[in-house]
């Protein structure tokens, strides 16, 4: 495709909420603005894995909605492959599938009845889903004899895989993965980056990975971007920020721009 | 590659698909809700039976025909309601399995969704309805000989739009309010109930409540099943009531998908799709 994958445009995203002063009456409450994004311009040319790294509240999963239409920005226009998300949202889901950290799935539901139900909204009939899902199941690594127990009986790696097994199920050519392996055992995040790696060689997509754990996105990223409080810090490939910045990984970059890692940033939105 | 048109059809029955999975995998609770319809059924078959030992009679009391109209009504009430709160509850339960976001990003117009899930209610509010109508005929010896099912079926089918009108529009608010919306689409469903004229005529309400009753579409459609049942009004009687009946969908069913496309732009301008709220 000759157009590129994802196009933003001076996009801002702010929510509003109304909130109550320490100390004010119950009835006093403010509304008060929290900018997700500010201002952010980006381009990403079609295939390859971007990689957006950032602590809790940079704005990485807003950006991720934004792209999948289920944020509209209050300015600025972002495109998929062309599409703007707000006025053509119908043409850019065609496009996209999307992989959040909490595994969006009927829990009752087995993943046969998962996949099936994903592969009807993608306008799939059922005739030989069922061989697909097996297919994507076993490259998976997952057992045959998961795909009709219920959801909430698989562990969460497991849920996290048949997550990737129904967005490669309706082969979108953009691929929005929020935190695809937060909260797996490495053995499972493993078994998940060598999934995408293949899927990278073996088809024509391109994929979008919101990350925290910078190793993971050395690792697969072509292309990394580095948010902290909604504005982008650094943008290039992995070594060129190594080296751009003097360090030996992307975690020393990020101290490097911010003068905090990103443990601390976590163990204080926790503390929050 | 299958066409637009074609990718909504799939669609459509993948939503009446996955309530169907959805219904099975609950299928212990859907045998205690059949139950209780049943239970609900008979106790108001039984409280007509027990009206003439109560003291209620007269010249011009008719017990048959009085334990026929409150069984008519409990039974449209059970399918009606049935079909107006799987509609209604068609976000809510999204938003208790997580998964609206992933609903919502489907290339899929939200016509589609909706009418999917109503497919699968009012499919499944026939079968279930069905049953309790065969058990209630079974123990009052319900006697249908003055009715004229094609009048009731006309009826029937008519009320199915406005209905679905109805439940789109209350389907809503869960999207206004994740924390108070489901509530209110409760309170909803009880105040149809109350003014719809389900075990009673309109005219014992106060008249703030009868102007309401006036308005609810499920008042006709009780209104035009009880004078098929009752009385063998045809489907050429019905004509007049099934014309006001789709008038009323044709405005609901715009309506509620106008407010709901407006519901849906204000949830993603403020963020409410997302589980938490």
């Amino acid at each position: 495709m000759s157009k590129p994958a994802i196009e933003i445009q001076g996009v801002r995203k702010a929510f509003r909420r109304r909130e109550r002063e320490a100390g004010a009456p119950w009835w006093r409450r403010e509304w008060k603005e929290k900018v997700a994004l500010h201002e952010l311009d980006l381009r990403v040319e079609a295939g390859g894995v971007t990689g957006i790294l950032g602590p809790n509240g940079s704005g990485k999963s807003t950006l991720i909605r934004i792209l999948g239409t289920l944020l509209t920005p209050d300015v600025g226009t972002a495109k998929v492959f062309g599409w703007d998300v707000v006025t053509d949202a119908l043409q850019v889901r065609r496009h996209v599938n999307r992989v959040s950290v909490e595994a969006a799935f009927f829990k009752e539901l087995s993943p046969w009845e998962n996949m099936v139900y994903a592969s009807r909204l993608y306008g799939n009939n059922s005739r030989g889903t069922r061989r697909r899902v097996v297919e994507i199941l076993e490259v998976l690594g997952m057992p045959k004899d998961v795909i009709d127990q219920p959801m909430k009986q698989l562990s969460r790696g497991q849920q996290q895989k048949v997550a990737i097994a129904r967005s490669f199920l309706t082969a979108p050519s953009l691929l929005l993965m929020d935190e695809p392996t937060t909260g797996l055992d490495p053995r499972s995040k493993k078994e998940v980056q060598v999934v995408l790696e293949t899927l990278r060689a073996e088809r024509e997509i391109t994929v979008l990975v919101c990350t925290h754990d910078m190793d993971e996105a050395a690792a697969l990223c072509d292309r990394v971007l580095m948010l902290d409080g909604g504005r982008v810090l650094a943008d290039g490939s992995p070594e060129e920020l190594c080296a751009r910045h003097g360090a030996g990984t992307l975690e020393a970059v990020f101290m490097h721009l911010t003068g905090k890692t990103l443990e601390a940033e976590e163990a204080e939105e926790v503390a929050l | 590659m299958i066409g637009v048109r074609g990718s909504e059809m799939s669609a459509l029955f993948g939503f009446a698909e996955r309530q169907l999975y959805v219904y099975k995998r609950y299928w212990v609770w859907e045998v205690v809700w059949l139950f209780y319809s049943v239970v609900s059924v008979l106790s108001i078959g039984f409280l007509a039976s027990g009206l003439g030992s109560l003291g209620a009679g007269g010249g011009s009391f008719d017990l048959r025909k009085t334990q026929l109209y409150l069984l008519i009504g409990a039974l449209l009430w059970g399918y009606l309601s049935l079909v107006f709160m799987e509609a209604a509850y068609a976000i809510a339960w999204e938003r208790w399995e997580g998964t609206i976001e992933y609903t919502f990003m489907a290339p899929v117009r939200r016509m589609t969704h909706l009418m999917g899930i109503c497919l699968f209610a009012i499919v499944y509010g026939l079968a279930r309805t069905f049953i309790v109508l065969i058990v209630a005929v079974a123990i009052f010896d319900l006697d249908f000989s003055h009715a004229d099912i094609g009048g009731a079926v006309v009826v029937l089918a008519a009320s199915m739009a406005p209905l679905i009108g109805l439940a789109i529009l209350t389907s809503v608010l869960p999207l206004l309010s994740p924390q108070k919306g489901e509530q209110m689409s409760f309170a909803v469903q009880g105040f149809l109930l109350l003014v719809s004229g389900v075990y009673y005529p309109l005219s014992v309400l106060p008249w703030p409540l009868q102007l309401a009753g006036f308005v609810s579409p499920l008042t006709y459609a009780l209104a035009g099943m009880r004078t098929s049942l009752l009385e063998g009004a045809t489907a050429a009687d019905q004509l007049p009531t099934a014309a006001i009946l789709l008038a009323m969908g044709g405005v609901l069913i715009p309506i509620g998908f106008a407010v709901f496309t407006w519901a849906e732009r204000r949830a993603k301008r403020l963020g409410l799709l997302k589980r938490s709220g």
